[in-house]
């Protein structure tokens, strides 16, 4: 088998066994779905009557709140699903599987890698099913925008696993990872342009509150998805998000390299 | 993906691709701190093609340390280890495909059934997809689990679940099969199963086994048996010799003796 087919193989086995897992597990769909859902039918039904979003772009006309936070509850999904991987990664960790998979005759890069892949295919699942609920509700994209939203909504969500996978090496033991979590997941939702626009939270907050979201990089996956979704770029948010992905996940090669990282440092057991 | 390497065709179970007359794991000199603790401590041994080497010592003694400076996933302070020829910290890939693992704790996917647990690691071992099934099938008649293939993992016991994890270790060809207290947790009957298993395994396949123990009673079959102690060799040869050493009548003794008492 030549070296290519093996690293396929062995991403596609991966990807196969998270698949098969999320399925079995119906309610982490219903979850998946729900949190997002929530958000939208009470939070910004509610709210659409008292947030007025004005003209900005890349909106071209007024819209209603509802509209305005979709592509922010899209990108919630990501988020929280690339925080459930990392609690998968460190729940393989503590099974053995992760052994199992860490001492594969593959790269230890790829391996990671392919990790990865399978944790955004997990996430474009939710996040479509998401938007079709939504849909439903009649809080749409234009129609083409769910089209050209899936390259932003692929490379979000790479950014976001590679975060999590970073993460994932960092926790030591399953019962740190919920604390560890309302330290990344809330902070990063929160204090981004997800619910308000980035200048109604510099007019209505305080400056740190605004430079805290300038800084945050789920802000940056927020507005890209946003204009793909309108069939835009948006060219710094595309940087940021490339880059934090980047940086991310080779910060989580060094942290899963035996030689150098984390875990080779790590007491007995952990690796 | 310039470090992949291409491996060998390994559809259903050739025969172990180790070095022919040769050692296929070589542990020279290797020392490895956790923290200020010496888990290791020089460690060197051999385990030829078709040998079974015995790794004897207390809970502690650095077993499992050493297992996982082999398997490439802490690094050695010191010293080196090779699979087949290649240095596990300059060349894992190459190390890691020449190597069959039964871990010490469980390693079965719970939710999956056998065959898919099988399938799942013949695709990470490289097995092209079409061989997969064949593979799978293979390797569990030779441990004569192939009624077994469509239950799930969780529903088997826990001897059963070892011997899924062995044949699963088959899987590939290795050159050595790494058995870190595989028999731990079972009961008397399940332990002299699966150690008739592994011999019999050896002697067809012909693979090379270092199989870790702190058990007196499961050095028997092995050709030679190396004793570590709080991280050191403190004895290595067949195990007549080494009980001929020690000047004690049986290994138990001789392992006692060596080890301060602190035996099973």
């Amino acid at each position: 088998m030549s070296a290519i087919g093996h690293a396929l193989g062995a991403a596609a086995a991966i990807a196969r066994r998270d698949l098969r897992r999320f399925v079995e597990q119906r309610s982490r769909l219903a979850s998946a779905l729900v949190r997002p859902l929530l958000w939208l039918m009470v939070f910004a039904a509610g709210f659409q009557n008292v947030f007025g979003v004005s003209i900005i772009p890349p909106y071209q006309t007024y819209v209603t709140y509802q509209v305005y936070v979709l592509p922010g509850l899209a990108a919630m999904v990501l988020l929280f699903n690339g925080m459930q991987s990392s609690l998968s990664l460190v729940y393989d960790r503590e099974m053995g599987m992760m052994r199992l998979v860490l001492t594969a005759p593959l790269p230890r890069w790829w391996l990671l890698f392919a990790k990865l892949l399978a944790g955004v295919l997990l996430s474009l699942v939710q996040v479509y099913a998401f938007l079709g609920v939504a849909a439903l509700l009649d809080v749409r994209l234009p129609a083409l925008g769910y089209l050209t939203v899936l390259p932003a909504l692929v490379l979000s969500a790479l950014m976001l696993g590679a975060v999590g996978l970073l993460l994932s090496a960092t926790i030591r033991q399953l019962e740190n990872f919920a604390g560890a979590m309302n330290f990344v997941i809330f902070p990063m939702f929160f204090l981004s342009s997800a619910l308000y626009p980035l200048w109604k939270i510099g007019e209505a907050a305080a400056a740190p509150v605004y430079y805290l979201c300038l800084v945050n990089p789920f802000t940056y996956a927020v507005e890209l998805i946003r204009f793909a979704a309108y069939g835009e770029l948006e060219p710094l948010a595309l940087a940021v998000v490339a880059g934090t992905g980047l940086a991310a996940f080779l910060l989580a090669r060094l942290a899963y390299d035996p030689q150098r990282g984390l875990l080779g440092r790590a007491r007995p057991g952990l690796a | 993906m310039g470090d992949l390497v291409s491996l060998p065709r390994r559809g259903a179970l050739p025969e172990a691709s180790g070095l022919s007359g040769g050692a296929v794991l070589e542990v020279a000199a290797v020392t490895r701190h956790y923290g200020a603790r010496k888990a290791l401590d020089g460690v060197s041994l051999q385990v030829g093609a078709g040998e079974m080497v015995a790794l004897l010592g207390p809970n502690g003694a650095g077993k499992t340390t050493l297992f996982r400076v082999i398997e490439g996933l802490i690094p050695a302070d010191g010293g080196r280890a090779t699979v087949a020829g290649a240095d596990v910290a300059a060349e894992p890939v190459r190390a890691l495909a020449a190597l069959g693992i039964v871990f010490q704790e469980a390693t079965l996917d719970p939710d999956l059934s056998v065959g898919e647990n099988l399938s799942y690691y013949a695709a990470l071992r490289g097995v092209p997809r079409k061989e997969r099934r064949a593979a799978v099938a293979d390797a569990l008649s030779r441990l004569g689990l192939t009624d077994r293939l469509r239950s799930r993992a969780r529903e088997l016991s826990g001897g059963l679940r070892r011997r899924v994890e062995l044949a699963r270790a088959l899987i590939g060809g290795p050159a050595l099969l790494l058995l870190d207290e595989p028999t731990d947790a079972l009961d008397p009957g399940s332990r002299i199963a699966l150690r008739g298993e592994i011999d019999r395994l050896r002697h067809l396949t012909g693979c090379g086994v270092l199989w870790a123990t702190h058990l007196v009673e499961e050095v028997g079959q092995a050709d030679r048996v190396v004793i570590l102690d709080q991280g050191r060799v403190v004895a290595t040869g067949a195990p007549a010799d080494v009980v001929a050493a020690s000047g004690r009548g049986t290994l138990t003794e001789a392992f006692l003796a060596l080890t301060g008492g602190a035996g099973s």
